[in-house]
């Protein structure tokens, strides 16, 4: 187990490596200046020579990535040109908005989904089986957006039961928890389908498993064999999906956050993007990368120790 | 094909789903005829209209047809996706026969590039893109392209890997076959079956990925239609008016319910020992 770990983890550092590689060479090698971009069509030649020798852009291009790969390990991801603050600074501070809005939406869809798809097997094929059937599927193939446009259509302009804009004031937890809502439901009604149709498959193979068998015959109720044995091995796949689902969770969170202009590393991305601020643009990127790769590496570990055959296939 | 077709209407589903993807593609194709008005002509006197006999989805800030404008837009989402996987499943099966039949390094090398491509979060990785080269269909067709190449190339591989060691082909490299004639011949008539399904079941993806970067701004220019871009005029006007999201939603909705249940009965079709899991 121990080697797979250092295997698994080397792997997972080598894959951001290349990705920041990969991400620099975009940025630097793809026709136009970034400068001259940055400064717009009016900018003299004086001034974009200046912003290149801010960026470092007038180095060599093997200079620049070193340099770049230096600065990195000492945790510097370079200035923001706009404010002047270091990028590190402003992705670490839009950072936990997206984290807590992903978390809540995981455990909405957990709390909805998961009992939908117990319920689905216990009752397999019947109407309501059929029902949150097709209803799981609508809702895994409504993109994101769509629903949180919906959402702040019904619930925030024409009801306006919930705030339509922002994040909720700081020191105040329940404005936050009320501007969370509507973000939260938008990105968990995909994975409320999801889950729910995950945990209805693995909760119908666990059913066929001779242990469930033996627990029966053991003469245990229904009840704690479905609640007490079954479910708990059913909900193990669901670990390893929502691992491998964080990428899809940041994309729909970017989207998410720009529908209800909350402040987090999409809404950072987009705003970057708009104002060509590449050094943030690199930044928020680079961080959105990392998140991604660590929780499918950390997937892959939970997996590995919880079904040791996987070990071997790295 | 006939035997596929009778088989995905027997399940309701299957039907379901067929009925929504030939009635938007249809209608996507004959926008020209069907639609009643120029998607792109000004009509500021009847701006903001909502839905009636002359305007059966509305119409925009503008005063155009949403209905006409929802008609062209599919053209675009078709497009996109139908030339991006297309190019995706070509580039990918080169790659992931490359990774299965070549040697051990490519294999690693190959499989190194496809991990570290899947390492963005998509939508971000498309915004990176925008962010250098401009917002255009083109970068949103590469994007597309690019991020999906590794999972047909893995798919690929995999299947590669195990015809690979039948008996059958070894039998035939030791009477000297070239690898092109084996791959060409046993390989990859093996493998388009199982593509297809997975090429079917990503149309819906790719197509609320266009519609997602559309409504950044991200994807096609104004004035041409995009069911994204008529949601993003719709965001801009929420508090004044609910048909042009309702008008670029609903057909977005269809086609990604159509082609998920078309594709999940196809997958049935050729995997039933799937039927049993999702």
């Amino acid at each position: 187990m121990l080697l797979y770990i250092i295997k698994r983890t080397a792997l997972g550092v080598i894959i951001v490596l290349l990705a920041v590689a990969l991400l620099f060479c975009m940025i630097h090698l793809i026709p136009g200046d970034p400068a001259r971009i940055l400064l717009g069509p009016r900018a003299t030649p004086e001034l974009i020579a200046a912003m290149s020798a801010r960026l470092g852009l007038d180095l060599p291009f093997p200079v620049q990535i070193g340099r770049f790969f230096m600065n990195l390990l000492r945790g510097d991801l370079g200035m923001d040109v706009i404010t002047n603050r270091p990028v590190v600074e402003i992705v670490v501070g839009q950072l936990p908005y997206t984290l807590w809005l992903i978390f809540f939406a995981i455990f909405f869809a957990g709390l909805i989904g998961v009992p939908l798809g117990c319920y689905s097997a216990i009752h397999r094929n019947s109407l309501f089986d059929r029902i949150s059937g097709f209803i799981s599927v609508s809702f895994i193939t409504t993109p994101s957006f769509v629903v949180a446009l919906y959402a702040l259509l019904i619930f925030a302009v024409a009801l306006q039961w919930f705030p339509a804009v922002g994040a909720g004031d700081k020191g105040d937890l329940l404005d936050q928890a009320v501007h969370l809502v509507l973000p939260v439901i938008s990105i968990g009604l995909a994975w409320v389908g999801y889950l729910a149709r995950l945990v209805r498959a693995s909760m119908l193979e666990v059913m066929e498993e001779s242990h469930i068998r033996t627990a029966r015959a053991f003469g245990l109720s229904e009840r704690r064999i479905i609640y007490h044995y079954a479910l708990k091995l059913a909900i193990l796949p669901t670990v390893s999906v929502i691992g491998v689902g964080m990428g899809f969770l940041l994309s729909s969170a970017l989207l998410t956050e720009i529908v209800f202009a909350r402040p987090g590393i999409g809404k950072l991305i987009y705003d970057s993007v708009i104002t060509r601020n590449y050094p943030v643009v690199m930044g928020s990127v680079l961080a959105s990368t990392i998140l991604f790769v660590v929780s499918t590496t950390m997937s892959d570990l939970i997996n590995a120790w919880l079904d040791p055959r996987t070990r071997a296939t790295l | 094909m006939i035997a596929v077709i009778r088989r995905v209407i027997k399940e309701p589903t299957g039907l379901f789903g067929l009925l929504l993807v030939t009635f938007i593609v249809s209608s996507a194709l004959l926008a020209g005829i069907i639609a009643p008005y120029d998607p792109i002509a000004l009509n500021i006197a009847d701006r903001l209209q909502s839905p009636s006999q002359s305007h059966l989805l509305g119409t925009d800030q503008l005063g155009r047809d949403l209905f006409s404008r929802v008609l062209f837009g599919g053209r675009v989402a078709l497009g996109v996706a139908l030339a991006a996987i297309g190019v995706a499943l070509v580039c990918g099966i080169v790659l992931g026969m490359l990774a299965g039949f070549g040697p051990p390094w490519l294999d690693k090398a190959i499989l190194l590039f496809f991990d570290t491509i899947r390492s963005f979060p998509t939508v971000m990785f498309a915004l990176a893109a925008v962010a250098l080269v401009g917002p255009s269909l083109q970068t949103v067709i590469v994007v597309i392209i690019v991020t999906t190449i590794p999972v047909y190339g893995r798919v690929v591989r995999t299947q590669t890997l195990s015809i690979k060691s039948n008996e059958f082909i070894k039998a035939e490299q030791v009477m000297g076959a070239k690898t092109t004639r084996i791959l060409g011949m046993h390989v990859l008539p093996n493998i388009v079956g199982p593509l297809m399904i997975l090429a079917s079941m990503d149309i819906p993806t790719v197509i609320a990925l266009e519609a997602g970067l559309s409504f950044l701004g991200m994807g096609v220019k104004p004035p041409t239609p995009s069911w994204g871009s008529i949601l993003n005029d719709g965001f801009a006007l929420i508090r004044v008016t609910p048909w042009p999201i309702i008008a670029g939603s609903l057909p977005l909705i269809l086609i990604t319910l159509g082609f998920t249940f078309l594709g999940e009965s196809l997958r049935d079709f050729i995997d039933p020992k799937l039927r049993k899991s999702f």
